[in-house]
C-alpha cells in the first residue's frame, strides 16, 4: 500500500461569525478577514507536520489547492511541493493536484513540476484537476471549456515531458510557437499521474482511459464501489483491467489517545461542510458549462434552492458510514479494514485534521497514525494484496507502459 | 392581440440551423433578444407585428437554436445574422437590438455603415462603462439574475411566474453557459467596438430603462457619443428589461421617426 498523510491547510484563524453572517465562506467572502500573521504561522505548522509525516513512516504527502477561501490555505500547490522537494528525503510529494484549466501556460506547469521532480529526486506525482467552480471564477477562466482546457493541458504537459523539443502546439485553447523546457522530470517516461475526484463520471472514465490511477475523495463506501465499478468498465472496454493499483482512497482520519478526544476533535471536519461556517453559494461552485449537462436539472432545482444541500450529511450519519472515522488506534484500525476489505485501494490517504484542531493534537494525531496504525494497515493491505503502483511496477500510463523512475542515480 | 399570429421554422444557414420566430407584414425588423434568450410570445414583439414583418430568431446556441461548438465571440453571431438576412432577401431591416441582442446590433451595424433601414440599442451591453461595471450574472443565481433587469418585480412574477418553473431555470442556465462560450472575457463588452461605430450611417435610436441595473446607464450615453447619428430615449419606470416593463412606450418609439 501506498499511505499518504493529507490536510486542507485550513485557515482557521478568522472571525467565524463573519463567514457565517456572509452566509459563504468562499469566493466573495472578503479577505479582509485573512490575517497574514495567523497565515505566517500557520504555513510554519503545516510544514512540520509534512516534516512529522515523513519521521513517523508515511509513504507520501498529498497536497492540494483552493482559492479565495478560507478552508484551504495552499493557493499554489507546487509551492509547497517545491519546498517539500528540498526539506523532505524520502516520501512522495503527490499532488492532487494541479488545477489545469486554471493555466493559460501549461508549458509553465510542465516546466514547474519538472523542477520539483528533478529537486526532489524523482519523488513527484503530478495529479491533475479540474479545480473547483469557484476556482474559475477566481481566477477569471471560463468555465464552460473546462474540460476542454484540461484536456489540452494534459495533452501538452505530456508531451512536454516526452517529447524532445522544440516542437509547435496549436490547439484549440492553448497556442504555443516554441515548446522546448529547459527543465525536464528527472523520472522516466515522465512522474506518475494521478487523478483525484469526487462526483463527475466523464473525469472517472477519461482516468480509466488514460490508465491513470484515480482517487476517490472522502465518497461514501457505496459511492467509492460505484466508482471502481465504472471506472474498471471503462478500462475493460479500452482492453486492460482496473484493480486495487490504480485505486485511491481519502477518508477523513482522526486519531488521539482516547475515544472521546478523538471524536471530538473530529468534529471539526465538519468545519467545511458549512456546520461551523457558510458554504460557498451553488453558481459560484458550479458555473453554468462547468459540471456534466446530466445534472443540469438536479443542478438549478438546488441553485435556487429548491433542492438541500447532497454534501450536508449530519456528523453522526458520517462518522456511521466511515466518511470521518475517529478514536484510538485500536478503535479506527478495524474500520480502515471495512474501508480496505470493501474498496480495496492500494492507495490510501489520511485527511488527519480540520478547522481549529490544534497544532498540538494534529502533532499526536500524526504520530499515532505513524506508530500504531500505519503498521497495521500495511499488514491488511498484504493480505488483501493491496499492491500500490510503486510495488507492483504498474505502467505510467496506458500512452507510457514503463513504470516511471528516475533516469538515474543522483 | 387575437389578430396577431406567429409561426416558427428552422431556416438552414451555412453556419447551422436557427430557429425564427416571425409575424406580421411589412417592412422587415430584426429582434435580437437578451443573454437570458426570450419567451416565445411579448406584447412587445405583437405591437411590432401591427406594422412590420418581426423576426424573432434565437441566437445560435440560445433557446431553440443549436449550439455550434465552433463559435467564439459575439461578432460570429453578427455575422450569422448578416447571412440570414442575405439568405432571406431582406431589405430595408430595422435592427431592434435588447441588451445581449443590443450588443450583436450594434456589431452588425458597424459590419454594414448602410446596411440598415434603422438600428435600435435597448439597454445594450458591449461598450464597457468607465464607471461601474455590467453586472456579472456568474455571480448570481438565474433568478436573481433576472429579477436584477426589473424595476418592477411584478412585472417579473407577470412573465416567468412567481414560481419560475425548473424548465425555465434549465433553459437560464443553458443560455447563461453559451453565453459564458462567447463572452466570457472581457466580461459583455469588445473593447474595439466603439472605435468601429463611428463609421456607421444608419439612425439609431438607443433606449435605456431609467433603472437598468444591469448595464449603467452612461454605456448608453457611450453608445451616443460613438455613434454620429443617434439620440437617446431614456424610460422612466424601467429597468434593463425595457421590452418587458414598458412594451407600448418602446414599441412607440421604434414605430417613430425619432432617431434623428
Amino acid at each position: 500500500m501506498h499511505l499518504m498523510y493529507f490536510t486542507e491547510q485550513p485557515m482557521s484563524a478568522y472571525d467565524a461569525q463573519a463567514g457565517l453572517d456572509f452566509g459563504a465562506t468562499a469566493l466573495m467572502f472578503s479577505n479582509k478577514h485573512f490575517d497574514p500573521i495567523a497565515g505566517s504561522r500557520l504555513y510554519n505548522e503545516y510544514l512540520e507536520h509534512y516534516r512529522l509525516a515523513e519521521d513517523v513512516g508515511f509513504d507520501g504527502i498529498m497536497l492540494n489547492e483552493h482559492h479565495n477561501a478560507p478552508f484551504c490555505m495552499q493557493a499554489k500547490c507546487n509551492v509547497f511541493a517545491s519546498i517539500l522537494a528540498a526539506m523532505t528525503k524520502r516520501v512522495k510529494i503527490v499532488l492532487l493536484g494541479n488545477p489545469l484549466p486554471l493555466a493559460d501556460n501549461p508549458v509553465r506547469l510542465a516546466e514547474e513540476l519538472a523542477m520539483i521532480d528533478m529537486i526532489s529526486r524523482g519523488r513527484l506525482v503530478s495529479g491533475f484537476v479540474r479545480g473547483g467552480g469557484q476556482e474559475q471564477l477566481a481566477t477569471g477562466v471560463n468555465p464552460a471549456y473546462n474540460r476542454e482546457r484540461f484536456e489540452e493541458a494534459h495533452e501538452l504537459i505530456t508531451r512536454a515531458w516526452t517529447q524532445t523539443g522544440p516542437f509547435r502546439f496549436e490547439g484549440t485553447h492553448y497556442q504555443h510557437r516554441v515548446v522546448n523546457p529547459w527543465a525536464m522530470p528527472l523520472q522516466k517516461p515522465h512522474p506518475r499521474v494521478w487523478i483525484p475526484g469526487v462526483l463527475s463520471k466523464e473525469t472517472i472514465i477519461w482516468a480509466a482511459q488514460k490508465g491513470y490511477p484515480y482517487i476517490a475523495l472522502s465518497t461514501e463506501i457505496e459511492a467509492t464501489k460505484k466508482i471502481w465499478e465504472l471506472y474498471d468498465k471503462a478500462a475493460a472496454e479500452r482492453g486492460h483491467s482496473g484493480g486495487p493499483e490504480f485505486r485511491g482512497y481519502l477518508q477523513r482520519c482522526h486519531v488521539a489517545e482516547t475515544d472521546e478526544k478523538a471524536m471530538a476533535n473530529a468534529k471539526q471536519f465538519m468545519w467545511m461542510q458549512g456546520e461551523f461556517t457558510g458554504l460557498a453559494h451553488p453558481v459560484w461552485s458550479s458555473p453554468s458549462g462547468y459540471f456534466s449537462p446530466s445534472y443540469r436539472k438536479a443542478f438549478v432545482e438546488y441553485a435556487v434552492g429548491r433542492r438541500s444541500n447532497p454534501r450536508g450529511a449530519e456528523f453522526e450519519d458520517q462518522i456511521r458510514n466511515q466518511q470521518i472515522i475517529a478514536g484510538t488506534p485500536k478503535t479506527v484500525i478495524p474500520k480502515i479494514r471495512r474501508l480496505l476489505e470493501e474498496t480495496r485501494p492500494s492507495i490510501m490517504g489520511f485527511w488527519a485534521s480540520d478547522g481549529f484542531v490544534s497544532a498540538a493534537d494534529t502533532r499526536n494525531c500524526i504520530r499515532l497514525l505513524g506508530e500504531e496504525v500505519l503498521p497495521a494497515v500495511r499488514e491488511i493491505g498484504k493480505e488483501l494484496g493491496l499492491w500500490s503502483p510503486f510495488e507492483a511496477n504498474s505502467p505510467t500510463s496506458r500512452a507510457f507502459p514503463q513504470p516511471a523512475r528516475p533516469a538515474g542515480e543522483v | 392581440m387575437a389578430d396577431i399570429t406567429w409561426t416558427s421554422e428552422i431556416v438552414p444557414l451555412a453556419s447551422g440551423p436557427l430557429h425564427v420566430a416571425r409575424s406580421g407584414s411589412g417592412t422587415p425588423l430584426l429582434v435580437l433578444h437578451h443573454d437570458i434568450g426570450t419567451v416565445e410570445r411579448l406584447p412587445f414583439y405583437d405591437a411590432l407585428a401591427r406594422t412590420h414583418t418581426v423576426l424573432v430568431p434565437s441566437h445560435p446556441g440560445y433557446d431553440k437554436s443549436e449550439r455550434p461548438s465552433w463559435i467564439r465571440n459575439v461578432r460570429d453571431i453578427a455575422v450569422i445574422y448578416q447571412a440570414l438576412i442575405a439568405e432571406q432577401s431582406l431589405a430595408d431591416v430595422t435592427l431592434v437590438g435588447l441588451g445581449f441582442g443590443g450588443w450583436i446590433a450594434a456589431e452588425m451595424a458597424a459590419m454594414a455603415p448602410r446596411g440598415f433601414k434603422k438600428v435600435v440599442l435597448v439597454g445594450a451591453m458591449g461598450i464597457k462603462p468607465e464607471r461601474g461595471d455590467i453586472a456579472d450574472q456568474a455571480l448570481v443565481s438565474y433568478i436573481d439574475y433576472v429579477r436584477l433587469g426589473f424595476a418592477d418585480q411584478q412585472a417579473y412574477d407577470r412573465i416567468f411566474g412567481a414560481e419560475t418553473p425548473t424548465a425555465t431555470l434549465e433553459q437560464w442556465d443553458l443560455n447563461r453557459e453559451m453565453t459564458f462560450r462567447i463572452a466570457w472575457k472581457p466580461y459583455m463588452y469588445n473593447p474595439s467596438l466603439p472605435h468601429l461605430l463611428g463609421g456607421v450611417r444608419t439612425p439609431t435610436l438607443v433606449v435605456w430603462g431609467r433603472e437598468d441595473r444591469v448595464v449603467p446607464l452612461e454605456c448608453g450615453e457611450r453608445y451616443v457619443k460613438a455613434l454620429r447619428n443617434a439620440r437617446l430615449a431614456v424610460i422612466d419606470g424601467a429597468g434593463h428589461f425595457v421590452e418587458m416593463e414598458k412594451p407600448e412606450e418602446l414599441a412607440r418609439l421604434i414605430g417613430g421617426n425619432e432617431c434623428t
